[in-house]
């Protein structure tokens, strides 16, 4: 019984951060019909940026988060304007190997800059300790980790529903031209949307690197690839589908290391991804309609 | 108020529109009519900012706009309901209907004018909450043009609203671009519905393929034997 509280509390934790992660996946395929295979490494990027707000600006770790975000918001408008916008009336296959090819690069210049070892991830003095209910613990990493994604999902959900860029991003998802008709500026709206869903992925990558000690190059591959099934497997392109694809994931995955083995964990996740993709392959919140093409 | 002057329009090596000039008036309702795949529709995307001509010029209330974008177009004071409705499915009607001003400046007035548009479609205030994909053709259309409204357009594109609707509703739709009309909106409408469209309207032009090949008073061009053979049956 203590095992399965603490692997459901473990699977909650790391399912927020997939979570958050998840929502810049499916946000940028609603609105430009893209799997942003780079979205991994802007993740990897907010724990690089992190990490330096922390250990050579001396930032306390809030105002690191906040650099992290915002700094990954920029990168990733960047990414679409240099990388995507130019395809945006190519094949989608074509911005698809970009993706791709954006992911690799990423990768690559930041073990160019920083190397390839991992930097240790100082621990935050204020985030050591627990809370005890009885025999199970609750780290404080834990606490704020879901209190932040919590925090931010509900933002971002308030965003998309009730404001005007809201509206306008989900304007342009249903209808690019008659969004236009509307006066809606698409290419900025486009950007925001990036924004958005970057300064998401780098807060995930902070408190992922939290978790787990470590900032390395190819740090946002594993923990990207599971944030896309949780996308897909939540229904791509919903956004409260991502989220809850994203606790689904990291209970899973939480429970197959407590119950069967961390060897296995990942092809129990990714076999979820096959079995999704055969019988439901809109995603659990989605509506089963084939795609034209 | 709007004045097109020849126009050339591609779709890469298709010749869609080739050299086509016409003027609509302040106050009046113009009609283009032609047949399928004459190229009206390319002319209203044109006009409002979705493609560009490759040559000739577009001019709005005097300012030149050819190669404005739609966006900005739309700020100026034009509306454009298109072919097919478009409304987004998957907003509220009430949202629709956000999307429609979402140019507007004067947020101020906006309450009075949801007002003005739920007098005039009393069925989309019943229905405001509802998602705009699960309502009829019918009302569809009547959103997609309350949402034109709710940008307090100058001008008011319409292609073929009267589409794929019952005939009672076809007269309603017609019923209401006249008081639309009334209410000092100059109004561009394409129509294949060649008959009504010419019974509403001041002034029309007829197309074929690409080119404009008659013009002239609406109530005259009725009359017209050869327009009576190809477009009004
Ligand atoms: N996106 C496009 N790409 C290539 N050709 C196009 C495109 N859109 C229209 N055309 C071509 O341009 C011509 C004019 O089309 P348009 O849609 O303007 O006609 P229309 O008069 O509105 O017809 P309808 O009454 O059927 O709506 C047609 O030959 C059409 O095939
Ligand atoms: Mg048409």
């Amino acid at each position: 019984m203590n095992v399965f509280v603490q692997q459901v509390i473990n699977g909650i934790h790391v399912g927020s951060i997939y979570a958050l992660i998840a929502l810049g996946y499916t946000m940028v395929y609603g609105i430009v019909r893209l799997i942003n295979f780079a979205h991994g490494d802007i993740l990897m990027m907010g724990a690089y940026f992190g990490l330096f707000s922390i250990t050579i600006f001396n930032l306390p770790f809030g105002a690191a988060i906040i650099v992290a975000m915002l700094v990954c918001a920029v990168f990733g408008m960047l990414i679409d304007i240099i990388a995507y916008k130019p395809l945006r009336n190519a094949p989608r296959i074509s911005a698809l190997i970009t993706a791709l090819g954006v992911s690799l690069f990423l990768e690559n210049l930041f073990r160019v800059l920083f190397g390839a070892e991992p930097k240790k991830m100082p621990n935050v003095s204020s985030l050591q300790g627990h809370i005890s209910i009885g025999v199970i613990k609750i780290s404080y990493v834990t606490v704020l980790t879901v209190l932040l994604s919590i925090i931010f999902m509900v933002g971002l959900q308030f965003i998309v529903k009730k404001t005007k860029i809201g509206k306008a991003m989900r304007s342009v998802s249903e209808d690019k031209e008659a969004a236009r008709l509307m006066g809606v500026n698409v290419n900025k709206t486009i950007s925001i949307t990036f924004a958005l869903g970057s300064a998401l992925g780098a807060l995930g990558g902070v408190l992922y690197s939290v978790a787990y000690y470590q900032v390395e190059p190819y740090m946002g591959m594993m923990p990207g690839l599971k944030a896309f099934v949780a996308a897909v497997l939540g229904g791509i392109g919903i956004i409260p589908g991502a989220m809850l694809g994203g606790f689904v994931m990291g209970l899973v995955e939480s429970l197959s290391i407590g119950y069967i083995s961390q060897s296995w964990s990942n092809a129990i996740v990714f076999g979820i991804l096959i079995l999704v993709l055969l019988f439901k392959p809109a995603g659990i919140l989605g509506k089963n309609v084939r795609e034209k093409v | 108020m709007l004045k097109v002057d020849n126009i050339q329009v591609y779709y890469g090596a298709i010749h869609a529109i080739k050299g086509i000039s016409f003027q609509v008036e302040e106050g009046k309702i113009v009609t283009l009519i032609g047949a399928n795949g004459a190229g009206k529709t390319t002319i209203m995307h044109t006009v409002s900012g979705l493609i560009r001509p490759q040559s000739g010029s577009i001019a709005f209330d005097g300012v030149d706009i050819t190669n404005t974008r739609a966006h900005t177009i739309v700020e100026m004071g034009m509306a454009h309901v298109p072919e097919g409705r478009r409304v987004f499915a998957k907003m509220t009607v009430k949202e629709n209907l956000e999307m429609g001003a979402y140019s507007r400046k004067d947020k101020g007035a906006l309450e009075a004018d949801y007002d003005m548009v739920y007098s005039r479609f009393p069925r989309l205030k019943e229905r405001r909450k509802q998602l705009a994909g699960t309502m009829s053709g019918g009302e569809q259309q009547m959103l997609a043009i309350a949402r034109a409204l709710m940008s307090k357009p100058k001008l008011m594109l319409l292609d073929e609203p009267s589409m794929g609707l019952a005939p009672i509703l076809v007269d309603e739709v017609f019923n209401i671009i006249k008081d639309i009309n009334k209410s000092g909106t100059t109004i561009l409408l394409v129509e294949q519905n060649a008959h009504k469209a010419l019974s509403i309207a001041d002034c029309a032009y007829v197309l074929e393929t690409g080119n404009i090949v008659l013009s002239g008073d609406a109530k005259e061009m009725l009359d017209n034997e050869a327009v009576k053979k190809a477009y009004l049956g």
